[in-house]
């Protein structure tokens, strides 16, 4: 072994892999060859860091020091500076107004950071299980092999407050009690790797960051319910994770620690990947068990629980990524530990994947407990450009809106359910004062109604319903009474789907009314939408005053709908735009302008009543 | 692996590949390896310190570089730092200076007193 005196932790998650990462290692590694310093410097490739808007980024040990944003152009004074020097460079490090932050623990974004889940996300090679059992890894099956009875575990886990990371937040020592008390044999573990919403990869980040983690925790979660066999459901669009996972298997068996007979016990254990198709019910547990067997993505009702009867009908344990995660940490360091971080009936941390109008994009983990501001504002240094804090989307497409209002809730399962949205998965949509909250309502019905297996009516047509509603909102169609017929068909829909995506899949529309209906009525009754979001809510206007007769806008124009001359200035054909906005950015003089509403010309002809059932047909 | 003793063994093993990250060395060597430290060999003292380091199977030494410590005329230098001991600089570094240094000071903990040019607290 020569020894090495750096090491480079790469991070290799998806979102730096998307912005070169792996280009940045290949480059890195000709330098190091040029320098002829090959031997003495280590890459590791590592999963998430984290601070994904950077991408990609790396930590540099003994300093510790933390590059952003590094291109293959940076490498060369990069290696020539740091590598071959020790001179570590100022120019690649986090900066803000003046002020370095050099090292991970100096950067406000690490700081108010819990990392539990992620302890080693980052800071490991996700494929050497040296490096995991380096940091700790197996330590605790070890111990609960060992030195405690499943019964035992159980316990540990129940005083330790864990609940579901997946969204529900049932509480997981209470699903492994039952699964341990079901009759019937052999029994399953599954690890739920669906992850469906829209903005959220933290379960993707973990299985690709710390892959041996979550094996760990099923295993020790297998023990304690009396299972021998798991699966790991995970979606077809994680290629990486897969890989990872089915890596992390392999090299478990190959040290004996999966296999017969585990550190000498009765206890054996098998795994296996299964992938899912990219449905986002799947996610839902019924769902994933009949994907498992070869089936339709549908649910099935409840009861029976998976806990009584589920993969091949017996029972079987299904726990998020996240909450398998969170297992091995809790054993080694004790329930009580774990229960003095978040809030009475909310434990420990939960990983958010935070991103939309932000400048901080990224993924983060934080104590429960902590408020929207700390989170949005400390964690995510704020909104970008000087913007206004608008709204802020929790849990994805099941969950909902909250706003300025808002700020100062305690994120925790109980706080945020009240105020109208859920934890979910932990997908954090920051949007600014640009947004429309229609239309974003809109966006995340759609999701749904595309992902509605089909199966139970009110979630098939009620959301159909929902949506074209919501279209002709947005396109000036809207009529009094629009709202109450939304939020009536959302609350049936709500009341009588069978699975988590019916009954969730109006809550963005729903918040939405709730905290913004305003909003709303401007669009139905004034026309108007005042963020100029809604394309036939909104109009482009020349100033004749400002406009200078230049024809540029017109020449420029891809509907050629801006007649005029220099002497009679020029004016937009309102009935053939089509609000692309190209005159407003070329014009020298800024004479045009966008404004919400409809224009002059056309209001006459929209606010006429027209005939509504045809929409319907 | 059978036993909890054997996940032991290879832990200790995978963390002493992994000491450079974890910040807990008992000493750090610190090579000045600013352009005149390069020019005065400062790349063979690196590389003999790491041979020496490797090849004795010190496991809590971690071995860094530095840049120029403004000691132009006695380079190239090197810098060994204990906690709670003054950091001692060494100058006019070579390779077999430097190994006589890992041997006497890093292993035997006496300072070579010949090749000191600078104590401090």
């Amino acid at each position: 072994m020569t020894l090495k005196r750096t090491d480079i932790l790469l991070c290799c998650g998806s979102g730096c892999v998307s912005a070169g990462a792996l280009k940045v290692k290949k480059k890195l590694l000709e330098l190091f060859e040029q320098k002829d310093i090959t031997s003495e410097i280590n890459i590791i490739e590592t999963g998430c860091m984290g601070p994904c808007d950077y991408g990609p980024v790396m930590m540099v040990y003994p300093e510790g020091v933390f590059y952003k944003t590094v291109g293959v152009d940076d490498l060369e004074e990069l290696v020539e500076e740091h590598f071959l020097k020790g001179r570590p460079l100022k120019r690649l490090m986090l900066q803000e107004e003046e002020r370095i932050f050099a090292t991970k623990k100096d950067i406000p974004f690490y700081q108010k950071q819990v990392k539990v889940a992620l302890e080693h996300c980052g800071y490991i090679d996700p494929e050497s299980i040296e490096e995991y059992i380096a940091v700790g890894g197996y330590e605790a099956l070890g111990k609960v092999l060992t030195e405690m009875d499943p019964q035992k575990t159980i316990e540990t886990i129940k005083e330790s407050g864990l609940r579901g990371r997946g969204g529900g937040g049932f509480p997981t020592a209470t699903k492994w009690a039952f699964t341990r008390k079901a009759s019937g044999s052999p029994k399953y573990v599954i690890c739920n790797g669906d992850e469906g919403d829209p903005g959220a990869f933290m379960d993707r980040s973990i299985l690709e960051g710390d892959p041996h983690r979550v094996l760990e925790g099923m295993m020790i979660a297998a023990y304690s319910i009396g299972a021998n066999k798991g699966y790991f459901y995970i979606r077809a669009e994680y290629p990486l994770a897969i890989k990872r996972i089915k890596n992390a298997i392999e090299k478990a068996c190959e040290y004996g620690l999966i296999g017969e007979n585990i550190f000498g016990t009765d206890f054996s254990f098998d795994a296996e990947v299964r992938t899912g198709a990219g449905a986002f019910v799947c996610g839902e547990e019924t769902a994933l068990i009949a994907s498992i067997h070869g089936e339709r993505g549908q649910p099935n009702a409840k009861p029976p629980y998976p806990s009584d009867s589920g993969v091949w009908q017996k029972p079987t344990l299904v726990n998020n990524v996240e909450t398998l995660a969170n297992v091995r940490t809790i054993i080694l360091k004790g329930a009580d530990w774990f229960a003095k971080m978040g809030t009475e009936a909310s434990k420990g941390t939960k990983v958010f994947a935070l991103t939309g109008d932000v400048k901080n994009t990224g993924l983060v983990e934080v104590p429960m407990g902590i408020t929207l501001r700390e989170l949005i504002f400390d964690v995510g240094g704020g909104i970008v450009d000087g913007k206004k804090f608008k709204a802020v989307q929790l849990g994805g497409p099941s969950g909902g809106c909250l706003t300025a209002d808002h700020l100062d809730t305690s994120i925790d399962y109980e706080s945020l359910t009240e105020k109208g949205a859920m934890m979910g998965s932990g997908g954090i949509i920051v949007m600014d004062d640009a947004n429309c909250m229609v239309n974003v309502a809109k966006f995340f019905l759609e999701f749904s109604l595309e992902e509605s297996c089909g199966k139970c009516t009110p979630c098939r047509v009620g959301l159909k319903q929902m949506y074209s509603m919501l279209e002709r909102i947005t396109s000036g169609e809207g009529k009094p009474g629009d709202i109450e017929e939304l939020e009536s068909l959302g609350n049936s829909i709500k009341a009588l789907s069978l699975c988590g995506l019916g009954q969730t899949a109006p809550n963005p529309v729903l918040s939405t009314i709730r905290y913004f209906r305003n909003e709303y009525i401007s669009h139905i009754e004034d026309k108007s939408c005042n963020t100029k979001v809604c394309l036939d809510l909104m109009h482009f206007l020349i100033d004749k005053d400002k406009c200078i007769g230049c024809s540029l806008c017109s020449r420029k124009c891809p509907v050629s709908c801006i007649p005029g001359s220099r002497e009679e200035k020029y004016e937009i054909i309102q009935e053939e735009c089509v609000k692309c906005g190209t005159c407003m950015e070329v014009c020298p003089v800024n004479a045009i302008s966008k404004l919400p509403g409809i224009s002059e010309e056309l209001r006459s002809e929209k606010t006429e009543p027209s005939d509504y059932r045809s929409l319907y047909t | 692996m059978k036993t909890l003793e054997d996940l032991r063994k290879i832990r200790e093993k995978a963390q002493s590949e992994m000491k450079t990250r974890d910040q807990k060395a008992r000493v750090k060597i610190v090579v000045g390896m600013g352009t005149s430290g390069i020019a005065m060999g400062a790349r063979e003292v690196m590389k003999a310190i790491l041979d020496e380091v490797a090849k004795r199977n010190l496991d809590d030494v971690l071995v860094t570089q530095t840049g120029e410590k403004g000691l132009s005329s006695m380079e190239p230098v090197v810098d060994v730092i204990e906690e709670g001991k003054p950091t001692v600089t060494y100058g006019n570094m070579n390779p077999e200076k430097a190994r006589k240094v890992i041997a006497e000071h890093i292993v035997n903990g006496k300072v070579v007193n010949d090749y000191v040019v600078a104590t401090q607290s």
